[in-house]
């Protein structure tokens, strides 16, 4: 156990990293060199760049695999044991048992959030493109919310049974009609925002916590459930930077107002 | 080498990442201690796994800085300043093509899909028919991402509203979710992540914003974001489409 443990899970990893990197790299330079001719600025730091980007994912997935999910899975199961939950004295028909679970998968949600390199990725592209208006925490913040929100009342939905495509197309209709009224300026970036959070940190732990739900729950099937859990956090971050833009425009219409 | 600048360098580096994971760390202790009261098993793996996730994400995030972003950047220049547009067209779509057919997580995917697919009895059970479904369907999710991204690059050239795109788009999900096969939707709705790897995100976005950058009359933020989500739309539209022609 322990270093060698790591040290196979390793190269699997690695391995795996290459495989996702060198079609999209070659194809790159296919086109750079032979059909542009145009060579890169600065060849040797992006090539030291690329190992670094391969490295580090490495390392990030290992970590995350070894460590982070497992206890993230554990602490969901636990969190719905009848044992656990009768610590509180609560009474287990209501949904309202399942409260530390909703509470759970909240923190757990905006804290994978916080820390998915491909939303840090376009946080820092929206605020070098929007001239620094956007700020990278701000905008962080904002989607981890929305995820936050979308795993409570994913969660919640596992424990009463909703259907959820009942869910899925009220949650459209309402961005559709954000879309109307949102400044035009963010919409493309906040449909990006629900595409990024289906990346790689927040992927595991929310089918973890689904499934682990589910398998508690009676009458649940965790392959839907699971899955149930990523459809909502891909829509409600939509929904959570749109509000956002539409509550700033507010803010400001309301301080012309007044001067 | 400044080896103090260095130094002071890689250190801010690590305490921005400290702070990005700073979360998870809180919430995992605070249920564990506090809540559900328990000791952490195995706290040498933790430890071990959590100075690797950092360490990996410095590493990532100024690998970013370095490759990912000048490499997407610099390709829209270069197409824009070559002006061609079946050039810039066939890079897109091979661009979103090549990045989806190796995806991992496309191919177990597609092996669950024709397992599943089996077992309801819409495809023959043997080794061939099994293999010939999990295929069609990774090239048509993998062609659809291609689309996905042949579509976006033209709308920022032409600087078409992205709404009307989704919104139509999301019209067709809702519709043909009424229609397909009840086997194939939910693997539908699961092929929509594929498109958003780590590599791909930050390539595909550092793509748009400099192909917006560079052409007249568009705004980076306004033309350049929205490829990611055309990316993951297009492949349940044309997962339910294969499963209405196949199944």
């Amino acid at each position: 156990m322990g270093v060698f443990d790591f040290s196979v899970n390793f190269f699997e990893v690695l391995w795996t990293t290459l495989l996702d990197v060198t079609p999209v790299v070659s194809l790159f330079a296919i086109f750079q060199y032979l059909i542009l001719r145009r060579p890169l600025e600065d060849f040797r730091k992006v090539l030291a760049g690329l190992v670094m980007v391969i490295i580090g994912l490495t390392f990030f997935l290992i970590g995350l695999e070894k460590a982070l999910f497992p206890l993230g899975e554990m602490m969901a199961v636990q969190l719905s044991e009848q044992e656990f939950m009768t610590r509180f004295g609560v009474n287990l028909d209501s949904w309202t048992a399942f409260y530390w679970v909703y509470i759970f998968a909240a923190c757990i949600g905006f804290a994978t959030t916080i820390a998915e390199p491909s939303l840090i990725a376009v946080a820092i592209k929206a605020n070098s493109a929007s001239g620094g208006t956007i700020s990278t925490w701000g905008l962080r913040i904002v989607v981890a919310i929305g995820v936050a929100l979308a795993l409570t009342l994913g969660t919640i939905r596992i424990v009463i049974g909703i259907p959820l495509y009942i869910f899925i197309i009220i949650g459209y209709i309402i961005v559709m009609i954000q879309t109307i009224f949102a400044p035009k300026s963010i919409i493309a970036l906040a449909y990006d925002s629900g595409g990024v959070t289906t990346s790689t940190v927040t992927v595991p732990i929310v089918a973890a916590l689904g499934i682990g739900l589910a398998s508690v729950v009676p009458g649940r099937n965790p392959a839907i459930d699971g899955f149930g859990l990523i459809a909502f956090a891909s829509l409600f971050p939509i929904i959570a930077v749109l509000a956002y833009a539409q509550l700033l425009l507010f803010v400001q219409s309301l301080k012309t107002k007044k001067t | 080498m400044n080896w103090p600048k260095i130094a002071r360098y890689t250190t801010s580096k690590f305490y921005s990442a400290l702070l990005d994971l700073l979360p998870i760390i809180v919430v995992i202790l605070v249920f564990q201690f506090i809540i559900l009261q328990k000791p952490l098993p195995n706290y040498q793996d933790l430890i071990l796994g959590s100075l690797l996730v950092w360490v990996g994400l410095v590493l990532f995030m100024e690998g970013l800085e370095w490759a990912l972003f000048p490499l997407g950047n610099s390709m829209a220049f270069a197409l824009t300043n070559k002006g061609n547009v079946f050039l810039i067209l066939l890079f897109a779509f091979t661009l979103g093509f090549s990045t989806t057919i190796a995806e991992p997580a496309l191919i177990a995917v597609s092996k669950e899909a024709a397992r599943v697919s089996s077992v309801a009895g819409f495809i023959g059970a043997e080794e061939a028919a099994l293999d010939s479904f999990a295929r069609g369907l990774r090239v048509s999710v993998a062609a659809s991402v291609g689309f996905a991204i042949l579509i976006g690059v033209l709308r920022i050239f032409k600087g078409w509203p992205l709404q009307y795109i989704i919104i139509s788009g999301y019209a067709a999900v809702v519709g043909l979710t009424f229609i397909a096969p009840e086997e194939i939707i939910g693997i539908a709705y699961d092929t929509g992540g594929v498109a958003t790897s780590t590599i791909t995100v930050p390539l595909v976005t550092a793509l748009g914003v400099g192909l917006a950058s560079s052409i007249k009359g568009r705004n980076p933020l306004t033309d350049g974001f929205g490829l990611i989500a055309i990316a993951v739309m297009m492949p349940m539209i044309f997962v339910m489409i294969y499963g209405l022609i196949v199944l």
